[in-house]
């Protein structure tokens, strides 16, 4: 019997793998963008107005930088066992103007990335348990595929 | 004429990986500033404590807990947090006190006590809580924003891994003979090369530890401190500023920047506003400075440092650090205490230790690790959730 299929994180991204994108929020005042979604109370300091509309963000972006994990975070992070080292990504969105994190596609370690590199976004396993398999964004170049 | 307090008295207990009481850490520090002083702690009539998050409820309240442990004694009291800027809060507090004219004589004291390995985010299925989330969803821990940062250093100045060892070879040698380092061993290039990749670029003796350790200041009016020592160091400035929205550089513990298409990016970028409002509030610049201490979480933000503080240009950070500008007997020395990397951080304490450090190199008392004709003295730090410091003192 396979698994449910559950995000990691409900309401962050779409589950459409046929379309993925994280799901954030825009400012119907000032126009500004959240990620995670912000519903609340707009944060640009001279709007504050708390009208909201839901908004895929941009599926591509520029490489801003990147690192990886060599040893197994801590919890709440569910590490597998044996631990594989995975690449982190900090990628540069053009219209939104904001950098989001991600993790890298398994794969791809540090020395196949470099600043600037077009990325695109993924969704993967985070991890799973005996009945679903949690789901994340993660990071990919655009030439790995 | 800029409002300045003086610091009769400073001490510390020793960092390490104790296992104690982060309150015995309190109380030892506490004792050794008021004896530097020469005041009793009866004399002490306002605590302000640092607090740290991961010693329960006592740990919330230090100031409390640490007053409580030196025998109550009726001061006004307060208990601060602000993540690495915790201290710099507490000693902030203190100084508004002072020069309100509401206490002529405070205790700032901070102390932690650490657990091994990555710091953890609290306990719990905390699902709206940034801090919990970025562990849970990207595993990002402290050391992966630190990689991040020195990636970028190396992708847009052309940074190189033996710059960062060399930063750590150079504060090993500052931090050999202080009393009061974790660390005191001198590292070779090879050595720091050689260790483990935690996250890449950085390598084990690139990060910082997390140490045990407690720091305290006693802070007082000039006029006080003039009848009890002839030329007081004194505290000519404290920047505790928040980012200007939009802040575009990725800070822990977010999984975005803030977007700037609603807002113009700010002139000034947010690490840069953290030195430069102390600057502004002292009237002096960075070419007065004759040290600094800096928080080197990674041997790479000591690089960013260097330009965040004004004294380099943006990517001349590795050329002041090769030309020897910051090491002791260069022009600016940069951590003569051994920083971060000799002493691991303990995060309430870690402010206050870098003003204790300014206070001995003010006096002349620093012994082996002594900046030549120390005047002018900067420490800065910068931690979660848009907190950073900074604090001027001078003699």
């Amino acid at each position: 019997m396979s698994k449910a299929r559950v995000p990691a994180a409900a309401g962050w991204f779409t589950l459409d793998d046929s379309a993925p994108a994280l799901l954030g929020t825009r400012c119907k005042a000032c126009g500004t963008y959240f990620f995670p979604r912000e519903e609340f109370s707009c944060r640009n300091p001279r709007c504050g107005a708390s009208d909201f509309e839901e908004t895929p963000l941009s599926t591509r972006g520029k490489l801003w930088s990147f690192t990886d994990n060599r040893y197994p975070p801590p919890k709440p992070y569910v590490a597998p066992d044996p631990f594989v080292p995975y690449a982190v990504a900090a990628v540069e969105l053009e219209r939104e103007k904001m950098v989001v994190l991600g993790q890298v596609v398994a794969g791809v370690g540090c020395d196949q990335l470099a600043a600037g590199m077009e990325m695109e976004l993924v969704l993967d396993t985070l991890y799973e348990d005996d009945a679903n398999e949690y789901v994340i964004w993660k990071w990919r170049p655009c030439d790995a595929r | 004429m800029p409002a300045e307090v003086a610091v009769l008295g400073v001490g510390m207990h020793p960092w390490g990986k104790w296992g104690r009481n982060f309150v015995e850490y309190g109380v030892h520090a506490a004792r050794a500033a008021l004896a530097d002083a020469g005041l009793a702690w009866t004399d002490v009539q306002f605590v302000a404590g640092g607090d740290t998050m991961r010693n329960g409820y006592p740990g919330y309240v230090a100031g409390a807990s640490i007053a409580q442990a030196m025998g109550w004694n009726g001061a006004q009291v307060a208990s601060t947090y602000g993540a690495c800027a915790t201290g710099a809060q507490a000693i902030d507090v203190a100084r508004a006190r002072i020069l309100a004219g509401l206490s002529e004589v405070a205790l700032v004291v901070g102390a932690d006590t650490t657990p091994k390995g990555f710091f953890a985010p609290a306990g719990g299925d905390r699902k709206t809580d940034p801090d919990w989330l970025r562990f849970h969803l990207l595993g990002a821990t402290n050391p992966i924003y630190f990689g991040l940062y020195a990636r970028r250093r190396m992708e847009i100045f052309g940074a190189t891994l033996e710059d960062f060892a060399q930063v750590k070879v150079k504060n090993s040698r500052h931090g050999l003979a202080n009393p009061n380092a974790r660390y005191k061993k001198l590292y070779t290039l090879e050595e720091v090369m050689a260790s483990q990749v935690v996250s890449d670029p950085l390598r084990l003796l690139d990060i910082c530890a997390t140490s045990d350790g407690g720091a305290a200041v006693v802070l007082t009016s000039l006029d006080f401190a003039r009848k009890h020592t002839v030329k007081p160091v004194r505290v000519a400035a404290i920047s505790t500023v928040t980012p200007v929205y939009p802040n575009t550089v990725i800070e822990m513990p977010n999984f975005a920047t803030d977007s700037a298409v609603g807002v113009a990016v700010p002139d000034v970028p947010f690490r840069d506003s953290i030195a430069r409002r102390a600057y502004e509030q002292a009237g002096i610049g960075p070419e007065d400075v004759s040290f600094a201490e800096v928080y080197d979480l990674s041997t790479a933000l000591e690089l960013d440092w260097y330009e965040n503080i004004g004294l380099a240009k943006p990517g001349d950070a590795e050329r002041i650090l090769r030309d020897g500008v910051t090491t002791l007997g260069g022009k600016q020395p940069v951590n003569p205490s051994g920083g971060l990397g000799c002493f691991g951080e303990a995060i309430p304490a870690q402010a206050i230790s870098q003003l204790c450090e300014l206070t001995w190199q003010l006096r002349g008392q620093a012994g082996e690790r002594q900046v030549a004709n120390a005047k002018v003295g900067v420490a800065v730090n910068q931690g979660l959730f848009g907190h950073g410091s900074a604090i001027l003192a001078t003699v």
